[in-house]
This record gives structure tokens, sequence and C-alpha cells, in this order.
């Protein structure tokens, strides 16, 4: 309970004593191609070879000659839309950006670069860590429908390179009985990911003690709490909201 | 002119400092001096408000900071500039960009006096064409240079070192001590320095406040250290035996 005190304290503490906005627009906008677009091909990456493999997995448990094969699509759309591409994509996240915003806030910690920020009268937390966060809101909800959209061109290529379904069954499926909440719902979810992700990571990194060593368990720390609160909101999320 | 008034402070039930009481002179180096561990880090981080001591004030010329609002806070830390011990240069930004930091946050100036000003204070601390190198290029000595020039390129009314000559040989101490004390007598700043080098304290101390387990012990000036008649104090200025033979006068 002390340590959610005070990770709320560094909540508030972010949005007092501001610097201009000029200055926050230029940090958020590094921070975008320093998470985000520096993320986007392990994402690419990830979320395809995710998609083929979901569409073998699901092929393979789907041998009944009742169902239809487009429902293999149609599982692996549902499967991406509401679950991979936002959680495990989340995961992915809080494993990349979430340790280096921890590793870059602890290393500035302990190297006194954070006290010489509080020294020239900035709101070094503020300064530091809002567009991280706002960058993360921006970034990530982006991240995941690219990861959506790779994740289901695998499963088309590793369906149809396969031969396990054809194209137009594919497509069929990825297009029979769409649901448009789920978007939004997979959106709300990344939205709430992204804020944990980059505010407990920070968090974490900005109040490291010690050395290189307290750097690196700051790091571990970010990347754990960070995978528990995703999982946790992810459960409540999908309790509310579906 | 600083003032600090019965500063203590404790962590957990460990007192490191113990009712400090002192006055930091305008115009001149005053250094804060004892071995280690006996909270001189800590009282200049009570100063510059980087902690909140358990009892006693600050006054930055008559502005008491210890109980300002946050507003007069930033105001009084926008008229001071700090060297760090290791320096703490922004790892991401060159030479140039971390010494302009303080202009491009507190100040509207326009691009071309900003570049000018970093220009005349990289000069005024011995540094030149060193700008677009970034802070892992160059030595320790030049870092320390370079966090001088960055905490006086705002023109700053109060300058705070920390150990400045950590980390660096003899010749390079002395140019960094020279340079400090240059400095505060040509901008007329009250300039405060914790160290435990002799060598800093014969050449610059202008001031000198001993601490000792957490107490002040002594103060006086660099003339005044040798017969300063305070056992704690000969135990810490005499320690090498070049100092003792200066002291027994066999030298």
């Amino acid at each position: 309970m002390k340590g959610f005190g005070r990770y709320m304290i560094f909540l508030s503490s972010l949005v007092v004593r501001r610097e201009t906005f000029k200055t926050y627009y230029h940090l958020t906008l590094e921070e975008c191609i320093q998470i985000g677009i520096k993320s986007i091909l392990l994402f690419m990456l990830v979320s395809t070879f995710m998609g083929a493999v979901t569409t073998l997995q699901t092929a393979a448990n789907l041998v009944s000659p009742f169902v239809p094969r487009f429902v293999i699509s149609q599982v692996v759309r549902e499967m991406t839309v509401l679950e991979l591409a936002p959680t495990i994509m989340a995961v992915i996240y809080a494993g990349k950006v979430g340790s280096s915003m921890a590793g870059g806030l602890g290393t500035m910690r302990i190297t006194e670069q954070i006290d010489a920020l509080e020294v020239m009268g900035i709101n070094s937390a503020s300064y530091l860590v809002l567009p991280k966060i706002v960058a993360s809101l921006m970034m990530f909800p982006l991240l995941v429908i690219v990861a959506a959209v790779c994740s289901m061109l695998g499963g088309y290529l590793a369906g149809t390179l396969t031969e396990i379904l054809t194209p137009t069954e594919y497509i069929y499926g990825i297009r029979y009985a769409f649901n448009e909440y789920f978007i939004t719902f997979a959106l709300i979810k990344s939205f709430v990911f992204a804020f944990l992700i980059s505010s407990i990571s920070s968090f974490r990194g900005y109040y490291t003690q010690g050395g290189a060593l307290e750097v690196g368990i700051s790091s571990t720390q970010a990347v754990t709490t960070s995978i528990i609160a995703v999982l946790l909101a992810d459960y409540f999320l999908a309790y509310l909201l579906l | 002119m600083i003032k600090i008034k019965n500063i203590s402070k404790s962590f957990a039930d460990k007192t490191i400092l113990n009712g400090i009481d002192g006055e930091f002179d305008k115009g001149k180096t005053n250094l804060i001096i004892g071995s280690s561990g006996t909270g001189k880090s800590v009282l200049l981080k009570c100063i510059v408000g980087l902690l909140h001591p358990d009892s006693g004030k600050v006054f930055y010329d008559l502005r008491n900071f210890t109980e300002a609002d946050k507003d007069m806070k930033s105001e009084i830390r926008r008229e001071i500039g700090m060297l760090f011990q290791g320096g703490a240069l922004f790892d991401s930004k060159n030479v140039e960009q971390n010494v302009m930091f303080p202009l491009d946050i507190l100040t509207k100036m326009p691009l071309g006096e900003k570049i000018e000003r970093v220009n005349f204070c990289l000069k005024r601390v011995g540094l030149e064409g060193v700008n677009k190198k970034m802070p892992s290029e160059i030595s320790g000595g030049m870092k320390k240079r370079v966090g001088i020039a960055r905490a006086i390129v705002n023109n700053p009314n109060y300058l705070f070192c920390d150990e400045p000559n950590s980390g660096l040989d003899p010749q390079t101490s002395i140019v960094i001590d020279e340079l400090i004390m240059e400095i505060t007598h040509e901008f007329d700043i009250t300039t405060v320095v914790v160290t435990h080098d002799m060598n800093s304290v014969m050449g610059i101390g202008e001031k000198i406040m001993f601490l000792y387990k957490g107490e002040k012990m002594w103060e006086g000036t660099n003339h005044e250290i040798m017969n300063s008649g305070v056992k704690e104090l000969d135990e810490f200025v005499f320690t090498n035996k070049i100092m003792k033979s200066l002291k027994n006068g066999s030298i």
C-alpha cells in the first residue's frame, strides 16, 4: 500500500509546475520516435508469426468436416483483436520500452542528472516522465493496430501457402460476423496498458537508489510489475466492458 | 550571501547533521570540509533543496528558502548553478546542448544569443571546439569544466560545487579550483564548495567550515587552519607525513 501511495503521489507530481508546451512538444516527439518508430519492426515481426501460428494451431484443432474452414480465420481475427494484439503486445512493450524507460531514468538518477534538473528549478518528474506517458498513449494504440493487421496477414500467408484454406475462405472468415465493438474494446485496452506500462516503469526508474546493480533491478521490477498490472487490468476490462 | 540556521537531518534513526549554523559570503569561495561520512554532501543537498532538513532554515539573501512556496523556491533555484561530483551532464545531449540547456528552459533568448553565450562560457572554462562532442567522448576533467560552464551560463548568484576534484589528477584539480575561484571573484557570486581535498582547502578556502560527526567544529580561513587548536581538525589536516612535518617544523 505504501508503494501504491508513492505511485499516486508520483503521478500527481507530473502535472504540477510544468514547463512550456513547446518543451513538452519536442520531448514528446523525440519519445514517439524512440518508443514508437523504433519498436515497429519488432511488433510487426512478432505479430506476423503470432497470426501464422494461430492459424496453423486452430486448423490442427478444427478437424470436423461439419465446421467450415473459414472459421479458422474467424478465430484468428477474434483472438488477435480481443487478446493477442493488445495484451501480448503489451507484454512485449513492457519488456522493450518499459525496461528501457526504467533503465534510462535509473541511470539519470544515480548519475545525478535528475538532481541537476531539480537544482535548476525544473520539475524533473514532469519534464522527464510526462512526455514518455503521452508518447506511449499516442504510439501504443497505433502499434496495436499495426500488430493486429500484421497478425491477420501472417495468418493469411500461413493458411494459404500451406493450403489449409483458400484466400477467399480466409477473407470471408475475417469479415464474417464482425463486431466493430471489439476494435473499440481493443483500443480502450491499449490506452490503459500504455498508461500502466509507461507510468509504472517510469516510477520504478525514477526512484532508483544505489548504483548500476540497482538500475538493473529497477528495470526488472519495472517489467514484472507492469506485466502484472496489465494482466489484472486485462481481466477487469474484459469483465466490465464485454 | 547564504545563511543557514540550526540545520538538522536524520535518516531513519541515524543523525547526519546536528544543528548546523553558518554563513557563506558573497564574492568568496566558501568551503565545507570534513572526512567522509561527516554530512558535507547532505548539508549541501539541504542548502540547495534536494533534501528537506528535519529542522532549521536556509536563507538566500534574506529569502527563507526552506519555508518558501513552490514558486519562490523555483525562482531561487533559477539563480543557482551547481557542479556535481560526476559532472551530471545529460548523456543524450552534446556539450553545446548541455551548456545551453538552462537557457533553453529558463529563458526566451534567441538561438543566436544562446550560442554566443554558450561559446563565451566554454571559452571561459578553457574549452573551445568541443561543442559537438558527446559527454562520453570527453575526459573527466573536461566534463567538470563543461559542468562549470553549464552552472554559470545563466549568470547565477549562487554556485555550488560538490567534490569538484574527485577523480581528477592533482594538476587538473588545481586548474578546476583556480577556475572556481576566478569565476567567483569575476562574477561576484556566492560559491560553496564541498571537498576533502587539502590542496583545495589551502588553495581556495577563503572561508572554511569544518564538519565533524554531523556538527560544525570550526570556522575560519585557509590561513588560520594550520593553527586552529582544534584536535579533530588537526587530525583531518595533518594526516599525511609532509603536513605533519610542516606542523612539527621539521620541513
